[in-house]
C-alpha cells in the first residue's frame, strides 16, 4: 500500500542566516531586514496617538497600553521564567495605592509618586509572594491569584485607605500628550529592556531554573534568589502601570484589585504569541480597543476573554507573533513524504 | 459546644468542597482551576430544573449532577486532553473554562439574592443546647457518606482501583492496560459531580452568588494545600484544621477575617512544610 502525504518543508532564508552573525552590517538591505520590523513598532508607538481621531481613542490608548505592560511582564514571567501569576491585579493594586497614598496623604508630586511606587511596591510584591518561590508547579500560580482577592477585603474590613470608596482627587497629569507619551515610552523601553535581559547571563540563568531547576540548583545558585529578582522585575512593570492607572483616573480604589487586570493580560500573552515579548503588546493592542467596543456587554467581555485563551490555547498554541516571525524569516513549501 | 460543632460542620463543608479538587489532581495532575465554576453552575442548574422547569427536588439535583459530571468529562476530552502535561497551559485553560462559566453566569444575572434553592428539610434540632438547622446535619451526613463512597470505590471497584494505581505510578498502570486518558476523564467526571454534591449541599444556606464561586475555588486549593496536594486523606485532615481556624477566628476575632486566616495558614504551611501535613510528594522534588 502506498501511503502519500505532504508536509510543509520550512528553510530559513538567506539573509535571515547571514543577518545572525557580525556580517549583518554588510549592506543596507541587510540591514533593513533586521531593522525594518523594530522601526515600525517603534515608529507606530509613537505616531499612534497623532493620528487618532478623538479625546476618547487617545484615552483608550493609555489602557491598552497599561494592559500591554502587564502581558509583557506576564510573559516575561512565564515564558522566560516558568512562573505563572494569575494575579496581574496584584501589581496593579500596590502600585496603585502606594502612589494614591504618598500622592493624597503625604502630597508628593507624581514626579515622585510614581517612581515611590514602582520601587516599593515591587519590593512588597516580591516579599509576599517570597514564600511560594521555592516551589515548583502549580503553587505559584494559585498565591498569585488568591492576593488580589484576599486584600480587597483587608481594604474593607480595616477600611484602610478610605475604605470601599477609595481616594479620589488624586493629582492628574498636565495633559492627553504627557499621559499618553509617558506611557508608550514606557512600554517600548520594557520591551526592548526585557529583550536584552533575557540574553544576558541571568536570562539564561532564568531560562535554565524554568527547564531544570535541578541542574541550575546542582550549579550552586540559588533558585529562590534568582526567581524572587525575576518576581521584582516583572512587579515592577506591573507597579508601574497601577501608580500610573491611579494618576491616569486621579482615583484609587479596591477596583484596581479587579479581575481585568489579571485576564486581559494573559488573553493577549496566549493570542500575541508566547515567548516573543512583542506578541503580548501585540495582543493588548487587538484585545483592549476590542474590549472598548464591547464596552456595553459588561461581564462578557471577561467570556469573551476566556474564550479567545481557551481557543488559542487548544487550537493554535503559538500565538500570532510566532506565526508572523515564521513567514518573515523562512520559505515555506509542501513536499511529498 | 457552640465553637466544636460549629467547626464540625464548617470542616465538613471544607471537606467536601476540597475533595473534588483533589481527586483530580491527584490521579490525573490536572489543577482543576474551574472547580468553582463548576460548583456554581450545578447549583444554577439545580435552579433550573427545580424552578423551571418544575422537576421533583431530589430528581432535579440527581440530574444536575449527571450534567456536571458530563461536563466535567467535556472538558477534558475535548479541552485539558490537547495541553495535559504543559503545566502553563493546563493552569490557564482549566482557570479560562472557570471564568467563562462564571461570569457568564454574572452576565445573564443568574446569580444574586433572588436565586436560593431549598433546603431538605426544614427544621431545627438541639444538640447539647447548641441549635442546629436540619441542613447544616445533612451535609455532615454527607460529608461522612462522600468519604465512606470514595473509600469503598477506590478499593475495591475495579475503576477504583485503575484511579488508585495511575495516582500511584502512570507508567506502571499503564503498562498493565490502564488508559491514563480513560481514568483522567472519569476522575475528571467525578470530580465536577462531587463539587457539585458539595453546592447542592451547602448552597441551601445561603444564596448563589457568583463570588461564591471565586471563594469556593480558593477554599478548596487552600485545604489542599494544607493537607498535601493530591492526598485525600490529607483533603479531610487539612480541612478540619481550616474549618476550626476559622471558626476560631470568627469567634474571638471577627467574622471579616476568614478569607485572611485561610491564606496565612497557607503561607505557613508553605514556608514551614511545602508537602502539606500528608504530603506524598518527595521532599526534594517539591523543595527545589
Amino acid at each position: 500500500m502506498e501511503l502519500k502525504s505532504r508536509r510543509k518543508e520550512r528553510l530559513d532564508r538567506g539573509i535571515n542566516v547571514r543577518t545572525t552573525g557580525i556580517y549583518a552590517v554588510s549592506s543596507w538591505r541587510e540591514i533593513a531586514y533586521l531593522v525594518l520590523p523594530r522601526l515600525i513598532l517603534i515608529v507606530g508607538l509613537l505616531i499612534l496617538p497623532l493620528v487618532l481621531p478623538s479625546m476618547y481613542w487617545q484615552r483608550v490608548i493609555c489602557i491598552t497600553c497599561i494592559f500591554a505592560l502587564l502581558a509583557l511582564a506576564f510573559d516575561f514571567l512565564a515564558a522566560y521564567v516558568g512562573i505563572i501569576c494569575l494575579g496581574g491585579a496584584l501589581f496593579v493594586g500596590v502600585g496603585g495605592y502606594i502612589a494614591g497614598v504618598s500622592n493624597a496623604l503625604l502630597g508628593l508630586p507624581p514626579a515622585l509618586t510614581i517612581p515611590i511606587a514602582t520601587l516599593g511596591g515591587a519590593l512588597i510584591c516580591t516579599l509576599l509572594l517570597l514564600p511560594c518561590l521555592p516551589l515548583r508547579g502549580i503553587y505559584f500560580a494559585i498565591i498569585s491569584l488568591m492576593y488580589p482577592l484576599v486584600l480587597p477585603r483587608i481594604i474593607e474590613a480595616l477600611d484602610l485607605f478610605g475604605g470601599t470608596e477609595g481616594i479620589a482627587a488624586l493629582t492628574t497629569f498636565p495633559n492627553i500628550w504627557v499621559d499618553q507619551y509617558l506611557i508608550i515610552v514606557v512600554v517600548l523601553i520594557a520591551l526592548f529592556a526585557l529583550r536584552r535581559l533575557a540574553n544576558e547571563d541571568m536570562g539564561l540563568v532564568l531560562h535554565g531554573i524554568k527547564d531544570n531547576d535541578q541542574a541550575v540548583r546542582a550549579s550552586g545558585m540559588s533558585i529562590t534568589w534568582y526567581k524572587a529578582q525575576a518576581v521584582f522585575i516583572g512587579a515592577l512593570i506591573g507597579c508601574f502601570a497601577g501608580a500610573y492607572l491611579s494618576h491616569l483616573y486621579g482615583w484609587v480604589g479596591i477596583s484596581l484589585f479587579g479581575l481585568d487586570f489579571s485576564i486581559l493580560p494573559i488573553a493577549a500573552f496566549v493570542l500575541g504569541g508566547p515567548g516573543t515579548l512583542v506578541g503580548p503588546v501585540l495582543g493588548a493592542f487587538i484585545l483592549t480597543p476590542l474590549s472598548e467596543v464591547l464596552r456595553a456587554f459588561g461581564p462578557l467581555r471577561i467570556v469573551f476573554y476566556a474564550l479567545i485563551l481557551v481557543g488559542f490555547i487548544v487550537f493554535k498554541p503559538e500565538g500570532l507573533m510566532n506565526y508572523f516571525q515564521r513567514k518573515y524569516h523562512q520559505f515555506e513549501h509542501w513536499i511529498e513524504v | 459546644m457552640n465553637i466544636l460543632i460549629y467547626g464540625i460542620v464548617n470542616s465538613v463543608v471544607f471537606a467536601l468542597i476540597a475533595v473534588g479538587f483533589t481527586l483530580v489532581y491527584g490521579v490525573s495532575r490536572l489543577p482543576n482551576f474551574a472547580h468553582g465554576g463548576l460548583y456554581i453552575l450545578t447549583g444554577f442548574i439545580t435552579w433550573v430544573f427545580f424552578n423551571s422547569l418544575g422537576l421533583n427536588y431530589a430528581l432535579a439535583i440527581l440530574l444536575s449532577l449527571i450534567v456536571t459530571a458530563l461536563l466535567g468529562a467535556v472538558i477534558y476530552q475535548f479541552i485539558l486532553i490537547r495541553v495535559r502535561g504543559m503545566e502553563a497551559s493546563e493552569i490557564i485553560a482549566s482557570f479560562a473554562i472557570g471564568l467563562a462559566i462564571m461570569e457568564g453566569l454574572r452576565w445573564g444575572g443568574f446569580a444574586g439574592r433572588t436565586y436560593t434553592i431549598p433546603v431538605f428539610i426544614d427544621r431545627v434540632v438541639h444538640i447539647f443546647g447548641v441549635p442546629i438547622d436540619f441542613q447544616r446535619l445533612i451535609i455532615i451526613a454527607g460529608g461522612l457518606a462522600v468519604v465512606a463512597f470514595l473509600w469503598l470505590f477506590t478499593h475495591y471497584t475495579k475503576v477504583g482501583l485503575a484511579l488508585r494505581a495511575i495516582a500511584q505510578d502512570e507508567r506502571a498502570a499503564m503498562m498493565l492496560g490502564i488508559d491514563s486518558d480513560q481514568t483522567a476523564i472519569i476522575s475528571l467526571a467525578l470530580g465536577s459531580a462531587l463539587a457539585g454534591l458539595a453546592a447542592v449541599a451547602i448552597l441551601p444556606l445561603g444564596s448563589i452568588t457568583v463570588e461564591t464561586g471565586y471563594n469556593v475555588l480558593v477554599y478548596a486549593i487552600a485545604v489542599c494545600i494544607i493537607g498535601g496536594l493530591g492526598s485525600w486523606p490529607g483533603a479531610v485532615m487539612g480541612a478540619f484544621v481550616l474549618g476550626f481556624a476559622q471558626i476560631l477566628t470568627v469567634h474571638f476575632v471577627g467574622p471579616q477575617w476568614q478569607m485572611v486566616v485561610v491564606f496565612l495558614a497557607i503561607i505557613i504551611v508553605l514556608i514551614v512544610r511545602p508537602s502539606g501535613l500528608f504530603g506524598k510528594q518527595k521532599e526534594l522534588e517539591e523543595r527545589v
